[in-house]
């Protein structure tokens, strides 16, 4: 009886052991980011290599649909589940200032180039923009319209969109200021380089909502990333604006009669940030640094056509790989010059203040 | 009376203690029954419905974030007479406070409060912040008004001084559209920036015809359910019921397909000759398209509670009626509609109520002017964060809703309703 | 013929079928005299409702004519008929205080305010519920809501109320009390009133005739001591009163009389009612208080030996259950008079009555 026992207590106490050394290097890892076809090329290019290379962590996938709502309030309960998040610049800036993430050495904690160049040079110029944002992809916000709906004409520049005489129909457009503002001054005629001096001041602000209001009644205001391509296919309307990478799949895969206009294209970055209070900071960050290296970027553009943030990267985007297609003339890096990148400390200061002017506006 | 002893004024039970004594005694069982029953229920409303409640409304006057992080401005700031800028000591305590604060990474939330109460003062704090990191000595004063322009604005410290409070009025007046201004005054806000005011009258209008709609809709089904053999109301009460087992995407992706200009609806239209082909009519991305829609969803709260009342009106009271003399029309409304006044008023409650609250359907059917102070609300709580604002408008909505049902019971009283 | 002597409502040839298959209202035939007491009484789902309910307004007719004072009213409206109704669970309006239910139906035929008081009050004099006009019917008891609803019924003063099984939902007592009211308000009124009810005893007490129905046809029509004392089948003997019924042949007829013989019991004289043809079966209708225990030697021809199988005092009588003729459940009612004859359970007795009180009528099968 007492032998019984005795081994009882040993292969508990060995069960109980064995458990500790597992969990201790086991790690489990919820990464976060904006689902569909993006997180399936984030899977492929970072996630599945990884897991082999590394079998005891195991990265669990969380869906979101942008915004700090869930982090600041993960973040004021002290209990954070998250340990990485995929962000949009603005929100990385304004995470990074209310302490929610975690800043970065970008040299030290951050892979440099292949080439050997330090990070802080490899990344493009412009997308340090926050000392808490690991930049991942160059995308674009801009314009396509349907192929069929202006007989023979083809609208070349952003001016055509706000132009209903010679492109009637409606225009689907995202229900927010930023952007909207922007690309009604450029039609407007004030060069990419004045569009922030014009809006900074009182006449700049009327004058945009001014133009904006020319194609007021002609608006189908969307939500949800996914409604444009929809409405456009569905004829509802004849431009839209949304993520090009959106509108690629919309015209190479789903052969929707659809063309991009680059001109006035808002280019954005997307990236990494570490939550402050995560509670794997260490496997988090290892990851984050493989998921970010040359390769693993270059990689990410086999799957979607999103422009990677390092300037080793670029050379290395090759066709995707299963449409086949060159990436090259879809990165919206390929245009940068006819685009403009979003004055992020602009918006930071004004966005209150615009959203609730935005509203109004809606209202009248 | 064998066991009721009469003893002085008291009745007496067989055992001699006071009747009420003993009876107290055996409900206390019942009692306690009775209370255990309804613990997980009343505790799982505190806890998801009481404290998220009081802790957003406790957000819409909370005003922490200056007086917290920035406590040596705060006490140089005390004595302040607010007419032109503050002097160096005042300077000095701040350089500290941002120093600390951006040590903490903690000042970007100072920024974000001031913000609201004026446009660019989230960068000049956090802009400052990192600038102040490199200041090791004084005069403090000139070298923060380099920092940025803003500093040399009384308004910026006027506003500072006033959020040193520990509580603020300040989402409160933003959510009916006034604010302070550079005196400190109220005031209402800008023409162009008024738009919650607009917009809770608004919800209100849209809600209150949602009712309508829904009462005049429900009640001819609700007759006809009530009335009809079993298995017939059956097969209808699922037709009514439809909407509650559809998922609220698909409901309202199969409203688009009907609605769009190139949906079933008009394609109907037009073939039948009723609009022109290049005239379609506009009926999604409006208000129709939020009315139609959302009337779809909370319809079957009106048919029930009305269907409940019919079930139980006796169809003899509409042959006494007929019987008395009346024909029917005037049997029908001087006697049968009174009857089902309870579930009319129920049903509309129920429909007025969650209309005002509702904001997914309205995000994706609205357009501009079908979005409601739900929409706001859930802006404000997932996109802006502003949490002070939104706890604010829902603190708005739900005291004018309970002002609504007080007024209501003042006049109808709550004893005539049935839910159903 | 007089027009007082016209019927005030005649039922002529109607039928009813709600399915289109089963008739539940076999061409009928009745008139209601003026200022008549006429009960519809029958178990449920005889008829009798529906034709209360057709006479009504509220059932079309699917055959037949009905008519009012002479004029046939299938195609008018209920509201237009002016005939008042009593129903069975009241039907007062519960939103509205008794006042409100009784000016009712003269609100709706735009009466002067003051006439409205004037008849409402009279009314409620007449059922002594005066103190109430502010009630809602919620907070009046079963036997006020009753009056009321009979109030409300003759308040606009219709030739013709109809009252459909009113007293149902009464205790006894209540419903004993209610009877005799109902009765005097219709004698003080002269109101013709078209009554329908299952309660036998309410019938009798009430009516100046009793149409018995079943299986959608009229029974027999007849005031309630014809009913009672000679029923014209098999049915009505056994639904009104209590009633020992004995099966036989018809052996022989002579005049009124036959003679019907029990398998295995013996010959018994009896009145020939409707008893068919010699050879047939019959079925024999004996009130239990027409028997005599112990009869003298040759009072009655017909004498049975029996068995006393049980024995309930009731006070004025005693109910004695015999075994006669075969039949376990032969009812005898003794009086419980000085010398009546003692009884002891198990005892065997003779049993005696006369022919005419029993009745030879057709055999009724029990659906």
């Amino acid at each position: 009886m007492q032998k019984i026992i005795k081994n009882l207590v040993l292969s508990i106490t060995g069960i109980a052991i064995a458990g500790m050394a597992s969990s201790a290097q086991a790690v489990d890892l919820n990464v976060v980011s904006w689902g569909g076809a993006y997180t399936a090329s984030q899977m492929n290019a970072y996630h599945k290599p990884y897991m082999k290379a590394n079998p005891s962590v195991k990265l669990n996938s969380i869906d979101y649909s942008g915004g700090l709502a869930e982090m600041r309030a993960q973040t004021e309960s002290g209990n954070v589940t998250w340990d990485l998040v995929d962000v949009v610049l603005s929100d990385a800036i304004t995470g990074c200032d209310e302490g929610m993430f975690r800043p970065i050495k970008i040299d030290k904690e951050m892979a440099a180039g292949a080439d050997g160049t330090p990070a802080s040079k490899d990344f493009l110029e412009g997308t340090l923009l926050s000392e808490c944002f690991i930049p991942q992809i160059i995308y674009s916000t801009t314009f396509a319209y349907r192929t069929d709906a202006f007989g023979g004409k083809k609208p070349t520049k952003m001016s055509d969109v706000f132009d209903l005489k010679n492109f009637p129909g409606k225009r689907a457009l995202q229900k927010k200021p930023i952007n909207n503002l922007e690309w009604a001054l450029i039609a407007d005629g004030v060069p990419l380089a004045k569009v922030y001096d014009v809006l900074d001041t009182d006449k700049g602000k009327d004058r945009a909502f001014a133009k904006l209001a020319t194609i007021k009644d002609n608006v189908i205001w969307w939500t949800e990333g996914a409604v444009p391509p929809q409405l456009m296919a569905d004829g509802e309307a004849v431009f839209g604006t949304g993520y090009n990478g959106r509108w690629f799949s919309a015209i190479n895969e789903e052969k929707q009669p659809f063309s991009m206009l680059w001109d006035g294209q808002v280019l954005d970055i997307d990236g990494w940030a570490i939550p402050a209070k995560g509670k794997n900071v260490d496997a988090v960050m290892k990851f984050v640094k493989y998921a970010t290296d040359t390769q693993r970027l270059a990689d990410q553009a086999k799957y979607i056509p999103y422009g990677p943030a390092r300037k080793s990267s670029i050379p290395m985007v090759s066709k995707h790989a299963t449409l086949g297609i060159e990436m090259n003339p879809h990165m919206p890096t390929s245009y940068a010059d006819q685009g403009f990148l979003t004055n992020f400390s602009w918006w930071a200061d004004n966005a209150d203040e615009m959203n609730e002017r935005f509203a109004a506006w809606l209202l009248q | 009376m064998a066991n009721e002893i009469i003893g002085g004024d008291v009745v007496l039970a067989a055992d001699g203690t006071p009747l009420k004594a003993s009876l107290n005694k055996a409900m206390r069982k019942n009692r306690i029954r009775a209370l255990l029953l309804v613990t997980p229920l009343f505790l799982f409303i505190v806890f998801s419905f009481l404290i998220p409640i009081v802790e957003m409304t406790f957000r819409s006057v909370d005003n922490w974030q200056v007086g917290t992080l920035m406590p040596k401005t705060t006490t140089a700031l005390a004595g302040w007479d607010g007419k032109a800028l503050p002097d160096e000591p005042v300077f000095a305590a701040l350089i500290q406070d941002l120093q600390a604060g951006a040590k903490a990474r903690e000042i970007g939330k100072v920024g974000t409060r001031l913000n609201y109460e004026k446009s660019g003062l989230r960068g000049m704090i956090t802009r400052s912040g990192k600038k102040s990191l490199k200041v090791k000595e004084g005069p403090y004063k000139e070298k923060i008004l380099k920092m940025h322009k803003k500093w040399k604005d009384l308004e910026t410290w006027t506003v500072i001084k006033r959020n040193t409070a520990p509580y603020t009025m300040g989402y409160y007046l933003n959510a009916v559209d006034m604010k302070y201004d550079k005196s400190g005054e109220i005031v209402m806000r800008d023409e162009n920036r008024r738009i919650y005011g607009k917009l809770f009258l608004r919800t209100f209008a849209i809600s209150m015809a949602i009712t309508l709609i829904c009462v005049m809709l429900a009640y001819p089904i609700a007759y006809l359910l009530a009335t009809l053999p079993l298995r017939y109301s059956n097969l209808l009460m699922i037709f009514v019921l439809l909407p509650f087992w559809t998922s609220l995407l698909v409901r309202t992706t199969a409203w688009i397909v009907m609605l769009q200009s190139q949906g079933v609806l008009n394609d109907l239209f037009v073939f039948f000759g009723l609009v022109s082909d290049d005239n379609r009519l506009q009926l999604i991305y409006n208000l129709t398209g939020t009315i139609v829609a959302m009337t779809h969803i909370l319809l079957p709260f009106m048919v029930l509670p009305l269907y409940s009342v019919m079930k139980t009106i006796s169809p003899s009271y509409m042959c006494a009626a007929l019987s008395l003399g009346a024909n029917p029309m005037v049997a029908f409304i001087r006697v049968y509609m009174p009857q089902t006044l309870s579930g009319i008023v129920a049903g509309s409650i129920l429909v007025f109520i969650l209309s005002i609250g509702y904001y997914i359907t309205p995000a994706l059917v609205g357009g501009t002017d079908g979005t409601l102070i739900s929409n706001q609300i859930a802006y404000h709580m997932q996109k802006s964060l502003n949490w002070g604002l939104a706890g604010a408008l829902g603190a708005l909505l739900l005291s004018s809703v309970l002002a609504l049902y007080l007024i209501y019971n003042k006049i109808v009283g709550v004893d005539n309703m049935r839910f159903g | 013929m007089s027009e007082l002597q016209e019927p005030l409502v005649r039922f002529i040839e109607v039928q009813k079928s709600y399915d289109g298959e089963i008739l539940v209202v076999k061409n009928l035939n009745l008139d209601v005299a003026r200022g008549e007491f006429l009960t519809m009484l029958g178990p449920s789902g005889s008829g009798k409702t529906t034709c209360l309910m057709m006479l009504a307004g509220f059932e079309p007719a699917t055959h037949g004519e009905i008519t009012l004072e002479g004029n046939p009213i299938n195609n008018v409206a209920p509201h237009k008929r002016g005939i008042g109704m009593v129903f069975q669970n009241y039907a007062l309006f519960p939103h509205m205080t008794v006042f409100e239910n009784l000016a009712f139906p003269l609100k709706v035929r735009r009466m002067g305010r003051s006439d409205i008081e004037a008849k409402v009050k009279r009314v409620l004099d007449m059922v002594q519920l005066h103190d109430f006009a502010e009630r809602r019917p919620s907070q009046l008891s079963g036997g006020q809501q009753q009056r009321v609803a009979v109030a409300r019924a003759l308040v606009f003063e219709p030739q013709l109320v109809l009252m459909d099984e009113p007293l149902g939902a009464l205790d006894k007592q209540l419903r004993e009390q209610m009877q005799y009211e109902i009765k005097h308000i219709h004698e003080s009124l002269g109101v013709t009133v078209v009554y329908v009810t299952h309660d036998q005893s309410e019938a009798l007490t009430m009516s100046n005739r009793v149409a018995v129905f079943n299986d959608g046809i009229i029974q027999q029509l007849a005031t309630p001591d014809v009913l009672y004392e000679k029923p014209d089948n098999a049915f009505c003997a056994q639904f009104i009163g209590e009633n020992n019924k004995l099966i036989g042949t018809v052996k022989d007829k002579s005049g009124n009389n036959c003679i019907v013989d029990i398998p295995g019991s013996g010959i018994v004289h009896a009145l020939d009612v409707n008893a068919g043809n010699i050879g047939g079966a019959t079925s024999l209708s004996l009130r239990p208080e027409r028997v005599e225990i112990d009869p003298s030697e040759g009072k009655y021809p017909n004498v049975f030996e029996g068995k006393v199988k049980e024995l309930i005092y009731l006070g004025d009588h005693i109910r004695t259950r015999v075994n006669v003729c075969g039949h376990d459940d032969f009812i005898v009612k003794v009086p419980n008079i000085s010398d009546h004859a003692s009884l002891v359970k198990g005892h065997p007795v003779k049993v005696g009555w006369r022919a005419d009180d029993c009745r030879a009528l057709d055999v009724y099968q029990e659906p």
